[in-house]
């Protein structure tokens, strides 16, 4: 079970909240211009990364707010968690190519 | 190789089974091969042994980081199926089961394959009209499959509670009567044993660090037995499929979660079918050691760790122990957690890559075990020939450009 610190509330059980997948993942700009293949990527392509991870969660049974953390896929560890529209701490940015959100 | 028989098993007798040969070779790797198979788990060795079986290939190496099947084919509930929506997945999971139906002659191998069938339970209206409608596209493509009444879900499984003021109470069932189980680890034995006659080195403790391109193909593997090459190569692993592909510069839509399963301790028989509930994230068959196999849903977050979170569990056994009030004061012996690529559509991603060469069997998400036999069937195909098998085609990496998804979110879920 994870133990997840809330940037609002503390750390709370995993229990309390829903997961979000990866994190900064950018509709494109001009959606009617964007090609097949952009789509798919912005749709369905993901990082799906082995070790450090920006991922996005919401709590969804307490303050009912979304936030990013910064986890490890390989330890469970939760190395940072910082507010939507932020980067994570420049020592732990994984430097996602898609940068927003 | 030795054919296992009724003789050789009475000739071993009489010298207390203490000259049986090994089932397979473990030789050292070569600098080249002609086709490498990256990941030793039950559709890797399939794949291997019809590539020398049926395409004529003869230099081959499956690679497999740890030992054969300890990944997600030692760690599935080993439910075998084909009652699938889409006539694109029927298509691969029929051919799957009907390798199956004779796959421990093929193999000269007991794969302890039992038909003992697979019953869907539904919960509510929704689940019963969803399961008729599924029964009805799994019968106009000739794979057999039935409806059943509580009633009847009772007489053939006798220990479900079919009592209407249960939360979630059983209104009814689909049952695929050909469906059941095999012993998983026997299928990557067996498949690693017949592979292995037919000239396949299998090379174990031999994880792939990355992969060779030469412009827009690929040429090889660095490993950590070092540096092996070859002109084909096919990725089959589960768990790592993301990795992999990074490896060769590509991106999948494929994302890792853990699915747990657990065993209770052994009893005598009790239930001698496979019943599956998605409704409530449960399915329960009965090992011939008898313990009790149950499996779980996925986590939601993403991991490699081979282990999830106790709340799955938790949630998991109180479904079971409602719909078999018989379990309640079994103990849970074990649980454990493979890690699942599921992607986008529940389907599989089979066939060739923008690197040339390249080739890819991955994304089974929560419920390959199933179709080990034809999963390696078809890729060897597509392998060998360079030009994807007619039932792996529909599962090519570009639907997600095109849009031709094939969505069985429905009859996977993660009940598998």
């Amino acid at each position: 079970m994870l133990h997840i610190p809330c940037p609002w509330c503390g750390a709370r059980d995993q229990q309390e909240f829903s997961y979000g997948g990866e994190a900064h993942i950018a509709r494109p700009e001009n959606p009617a211009g964007a090609s097949d293949e952009a789509w798919a990527d912005y749709l369905f392509m993901r990082a799906n990364t082995k070790g450090v991870f920006l991922e996005r969660w919401r709590h969804v049974h307490g303050c009912g707010r979304w936030f990013n953390a910064v986890r490890d896929t390989v330890s469970h560890a939760i190395l940072a968690v910082y507010a939507m529209g932020e980067r994570p701490p420049a020592e732990l940015d994984t430097g996602s190519k898609r940068v927003s959100g | 190789m030795k054919r296992y028989s009724i003789f050789s098993l009475a000739r071993n007798a009489l010298s207390r089974h203490e000259d049986w040969p090994a089932a397979w070779r473990s030789p050292e790797p070569k600098t080249a091969y002609d086709a490498i198979i990256v990941g030793g788990g039950g559709h890797g060795l399939a794949t291997a042994y019809y590539l020398a079986k049926e395409h004529g290939l003869k230099n081959i190496a499956v690679l497999e980081k740890g030992w054969l099947g300890g990944g997600n084919t030692g760690r599935n509930t080993t439910i075998v199926r084909s009652n699938y929506l889409w006539d694109e997945s029927a298509a691969i999971y029929e051919h799957a089961l009907k390798l199956w139906e004779g796959l421990s002659q093929e193999l000269n191998y007991n794969t302890m394959f039992s038909q003992r069938g697979v019953m869907n339970l539904a919960h509510n209206l929704h689940d019963l009209r969803e399961l008729n409608r599924r029964v009805n596209a799994i019968r106009l493509n000739g794979i057999d499959s039935e409806i059943l009444t509580p009633r009847q879900v009772k007489e053939f499984c006798p220990i479900v509670d079919i009592s209407p003021d249960l939360r979630f109470p059983v209104m009814g069932a689909s049952l695929q009567r050909r469906g059941g189980n095999a012993r998983h680890d026997a299928v990557a034995w067996g498949y690693a044993r017949a592979a292995d006659a037919r000239g396949v080195d299998i090379i174990q403790t031999c994880e792939v660090t990355g992969i060779l391109r030469e412009g827009d193909r690929v040429i090889g593997v660095e490993t950590t037995r070092g540096t092996i090459r070859a002109p084909k190569i096919g990725v089959v692993v589960a768990g790592h499929a993301s990795v992999l592909a990074a490896m060769a510069g590509l991106r999948l839509p494929i994302q890792s979660h853990p699915l747990q399963a657990l065993v209770s301790e052994p009893i005598k028989p009790v239930i001698d079918t496979v019943v599956m509930s998605n409704a409530v994230h449960g399915y329960v068959s009965q090992s011939d050691k008898g313990e009790l196999v149950i499996g779980a849903g996925i986590d939601a977050y993403h991991s490699y760790a081979q282990r999830g979170s106790l709340d799955i569990i938790e949630e998991n056994v109180k479904a079971i122990c409602e719909l078999f009030p018989i379990f309640r004061r079994l103990r849970l012996m074990r649980h454990w957690a493979g890690i699942v690529d599921t992607s986008p559509d529940a389907s599989p991603i089979i066939g060739k890559t923008p690197v040339r060469g390249l080739y890819l069997n991955c994304g089974w998400g929560t419920g390959g075990f199933k179709a080990t036999p034809g999963s390696g069937h078809v890729f060897a195909h597509t392998i060998a020939r360079d030009e994807p098998h007619p039932i792996a085609a529909p599962f090519a990496l570009d639907r997600f450009a095109t849009g031709a998804l094939i969505d069985e979110h429905g009859a996977a879920a993660v009940a598998h």
